[in-house]
């Protein structure tokens, strides 16, 4: 769980211009979170756990309406009762001025944080809608772009979750191997899970949600968990309806006390033929560009490496028909040490020609630390003219933590260059060219 | 005989296929119900694909499947809610006792009259709206129109059920009984008086779902209070369905006084004449409607004392709406309530023993439940920036049932002579000449996504689909 989710909330509405006061949804509510005055039906954002039992017996469709609101703002009660109609969404800026300010308090709670690119979205809603609230502690509105780039194909969201037909499909599990070296603290695992017959397309950057089994510690089923994919759209296998993720098993939460999470787990224990469930797919947004010539920076720390082995591995296997010749893929990559690298063997191989890797480790013996926005002000000379590149695609997915370093390097250079931070940001984001995906 | 597939053609959870004298029973029931419904159901409908919802469980997926299907086709299914463990009495004078799971031999004539009652109300709306669909305003309200008569079908298949599986040979009867009497027929009529006038229009029809149906709510809820366990899961479960009745009443009205209202804004006039030519519902014509339709329905929940509904709580058979919500001692032995009389030309409240008074006591829940509703009517209307308002009529107005009976009272509550009552009848209530007008405009307009001219398009289409879509496939 990110602290941008926490501090975001998709907040669950009754239109009371359109409902009828039949009662339905109050008597179907199984956590008592809908009530009612002689006025209006509402719902407490407090109680209300999104499983969507009041929405099918809901006789006018009022009780299906969502707003994205800062969870310390949300919607009271009190204020609902009074409403005869519903307030206008938040707008962007709204949002992000919102969760700036709210994120420190929503985040000081936040104890049992799911990492391994966990983020909950347990309504399910689209990376798009989610990604809309981030923003830095030190920028002043929120950079990454709601657009994907104008080459992106387009993405599937939403097939299977709380508002759909089909709630959540089963996937099997056809692989689950460790991708960072032997030891007890870096347990990352590659997990492929096969659709069979269901259909489940996807594409790099998007994500899927895993419902972990069994119930939460107030006996309610978990809500799903979303995670990065970390192949390309034809498969982890070429050819097959199969995909894969990158989990790393969660044993601390931020603050590095001890706390097991529950899919992490859960997903890196399942052996090879068990069942998932699963929901998805997520994301219209963080989708790579598909034109010849275009260019991707890739940054990313840990898990956030998903999306990044998607789209190289994309790209990787389109080389051979030449479409992208002439394209730059340059990755950042950071993580405290070798060891806890994934995929650190397999990346190695790729041609230097073909993607231009850069690592940086924090915590090697004997060498200075070094995290990705040190690396990439190395790299200033060639990330520089990228940023005004109408080509230029980049995507930043990890901890939360690395996005204000990030964002400090990618303005610093910006400087170094000449060019008007202020003005090339805004224009990234309209056009779909920064992407970021913080938990 | 026809052979059934239990599960599969009457989708269940009251274990149907292993219960052989239930299954025994429906096998002779289920031909005649469905000779009824091709007779009495929708006129010239039974070959339409229509996009119905179909309850296939009780849990909240499973009860709002949608699909198009033929209506002699629509799966009508028996259900039950959820159990309750260990339910106890709440009310009456076995309060605390273990809810029935059986019929106790001494309410077995009162309980079978309240079920027989409440089912023939089913079949009795389907009758009496079986001709709308030739004059119906869009795709979407025929559409609505049919879903509300597959349901109230539904509920005559709940409540023959449960006379079938609890009540034996007198039950049987009782279940055919329900297919031969027929809304408004001289010789075998519907029980109750409201449900033998006709429906004749689509505003009508809205009313009618509206305040009607709305008194179905009241006493569906009053019987989910029911000691007798299966009668009070039954219609805990219809309460859902009959949810959306009353949506199509509220919404239907709604959105006549919306486009009313555009009308009205467009010509910048308030004259019914005027407005009338441009084909649209004035709204004084729409308040008489109201007044009708208000006062018809309030007389359903009987005489305002009456030995039987205090019979009926005192024994457990039916409680009094959220009575699980009542902070009383839920006896009401030696309580009393406040009822409406006539004394010396002039309406004057009096106290009488609350048990006696429980009809009232619903029908004043009632009553404030709809109007709830006008006032959101009267929101769109202000929205519009018209001055106009709504108003249901006095309780006393236009009554035939209890001590208000035949006594003359305007819709503000004063009481008044017949011949004042006679100069203003038609300003009170719907004229044969409002009844006419209202005819007039009743074409049917069946291309998806178009409307007829006295009705607004719906905010929302049904299961969120576009509003072109194609509800109903005419084949």
């Amino acid at each position: 769980m990110g602290q941008s989710d926490i501090a975001l909330i998709r907040q669950h509405l009754i239109d009371p211009e359109i409902c009828i006061r039949c009662n339905t949804c109050e008597a179907t509510c199984p956590v008592g979170a809908i009530t009612h005055d002689s006025r209006n039906y509402v719902v407490d954002a407090e109680k209300c756990n999104l499983c969507m039992a009041c929405v099918p017996p809901c006789p006018t469709g009022s009780i299906d309406n969502w707003r994205s609101m800062p969870k310390a703002r949300a919607w009271p009660i009190e204020d609902q009762l009074q409403w005869d109609s519903l307030p206008d969404e938040l707008s962007p800026e709204e949002l992000g001025v919102a969760v700036q300010s709210d994120t420190t308090v929503a985040g000081q709670g936040n104890a049992a944080s799911e990492s391994g690119h966990a983020v909950t979205g347990s309504d399910g809603t689209a990376l798009a809608d989610r990604t809309a609230g981030h923003a830095s502690a030190t920028t002043p509105g929120n950079w990454g772009s709601t657009l994907p780039p104008w080459s992106a194909a387009h993405p599937y969201t939403n097939l299977y979750g709380p508002r759909s037909t089909t709630r959540a499909v089963t996937a099997t599990v056809a692989g689950n191997v460790r991708v960072t070296a032997a030891g007890r603290e870096y347990d990352t695992h590659h997990i492929v899970l096969d659709f069979g017959a269901t259909p489940f397309p996807v594409l790099e950057g998007q994500s899927i949600g895993i419902v972990p089994p069994g119930s939460d510690a107030d006996g309610r089923p978990h809500h799903p968990r979303q995670y990065s994919i970390s192949s390309p759209r034809n498969g982890e296998r070429p050819g097959y309806n199969n995909l894969s993720l990158t989990v790393k098993r969660v044993l601390t939460d931020h603050e590095g006390r001890p706390v097991r999470g529950v899919a992490s787990n859960f997903l890196c224990d399942l052996a090879v033929g068990d069942t998932v469930t699963v929901t998805g797919p997520f994301g219209a947004s963080f989708l790579m560009p598909n034109h010849p010539r275009s260019h991707i920076v890739m940054i990313c720390t840990g898990t956030g490496s998903a999306p990044m082995r998607a789209m190289t591995e994309w790209r990787r296997r389109q080389r051979s028909t030449g479409s992208f010749e002439g394209s730059k893929l340059m990755l950042f990559f950071g993580a405290r040490s070798q060891e806890e690298l994934p995929y650190f063997g397999p990346l190695q191989k790729l041609p230097h020609d073909f993607i231009d890797i850069n690592l940086a480790f924090s915590r090697t013996p004997g060498q200075p630390r070094r995290h990705v926005q040190d690396v990439m002000r190395e790299r200033a000379a060639d990330l520089a003219p990228l940023l005004s590149n109408p080509d230029a695609f980049f995507y930043v997915c990890g901890l939360k933590a690395m996005e204000e370093g990030v964002m400090l390097a990618l303005q610093e250079i910006a400087r170094a260059a000449q060019l008007d931070w202020q003005a090339t940001a805004e224009s990234m984001k309209r056009d779909g060219r920064l992407h970021l995906e913080t938990y | 005989m026809s052979s059934i597939n239990y599960s599969d053609k009457i989708p269940n959870n009251v274990n149907l296929s292993e219960d052989r004298a239930l299954q025994r029973a429906l096998e002779q029931w289920q031909p005649n119900y469905l000779a009824w419904w091709n007779d009495m159901g929708p006129e010239g409908s039974q070959d339409f694909d229509v996009y119905l919802r179909t309850a296939v469980s009780v849990d909240p997926q499973g009860w709002a499947q949608f699909g198009h299907v033929k209506m002699p086709d629509y799966r009508w299914g028996i259900f039950l809610n959820p159990a309750e463990h260990d339910r106890k009495i709440h009310f009456g004078d076995h309060k605390g006792e273990a809810a029935w799971q059986d019929v106790p031999g001494e309410h077995r004539a009162n309980l079978r009259r309240i079920i027989v009652t409440q089912g023939d109300t089913e079949p009795a709306s389907v009758e009496q709206q079986r001709h709308l669909g030739l004059t119906c305003p869009s795709q979407y309200d025929l559409r609505n129109l049919f879903q509300v008569n597959v349901e109230e079908g539904r509920h005559l298949w709940a409540m023959v059920y449960l006379l079938h599986k609890y009540f034996g040979r007198d039950g049987r009867e009782e279940g055919e009984a329900l297919l031969e009497r027929r809304s408004g027929q001289q010789d075998n009529p519907r029980i109750l008086q409201a449900f033998n006038e006709p429906t004749p229009d689509w505003l009508s029809f809205f009313m009618f779902t509206y305040f009607t149906d709305r008194d179905g709510k009241f006493q569906l809820c009053a019987l989910a209070e029911s000691s007798f366990d299966p009668l009070a899961r039954t219609t805990k479960f219809m309460l859902t369905e009959e949810a959306h009745h009353m949506f199509v009443g509220e919404s239907g009205i709604s959105r006549v006084i919306q486009r009313t209202c555009a009308a009205m804004n467009q010509l910048r006039t308030d004259d019914p004449r005027t407005l009338r030519e441009a084909g649209v519902i004035d709204l004084p014509t729409i308040q008489r409607y109201l007044n009708f339709h208000f006062s018809v329905t309030i007389d359903l929940f009987g005489a305002d004392e009456s030995s039987n509904a205090a019979t009926f709580y005192s024994s457990g058979l039916k409680g009094r709406y959220e009575e699980g919500k009542r902070n009383d001692d839920h006896t009401l032995h030696g309580q009393t309530y406040r009822v409406l009389g006539v004394k010396e030309g002039k309406l004057v409240e009096r106290e009488v023993p609350m048990l006696n008074a429980l009809n009232e006591v619903l029908r004043d829940d009632y009553i404030r439940d709809s109007i709830g509703g006008v006032e959101r009517w009267n929101r769109v209307i202000e929205k519009a920036g018209i001055a106009f308002r709504l108003r249901a009529p006095h309780k006393a107005f236009h009554r035939n049932i209890g001590s208000l009976a035949g006594i003359r009272v305007s819709p503000e509550g004063q009481v008044v002579s017949q011949a004042e009552w006679n100069a203003n009848v038609d300003n009170w209530l719907p004229s044969t000449g409002d009844r006419a007008f209202v005819a007039s405009l009743m074409g049917r307009v069946v291309e998806p996504g178009r409307f007829a001219n006295w009705i607004a398009p719906p905010a929302l289409g049904i299961n969120r689909q576009a509003a072109d879509f194609e509800y109903i496939r005419f084949n």
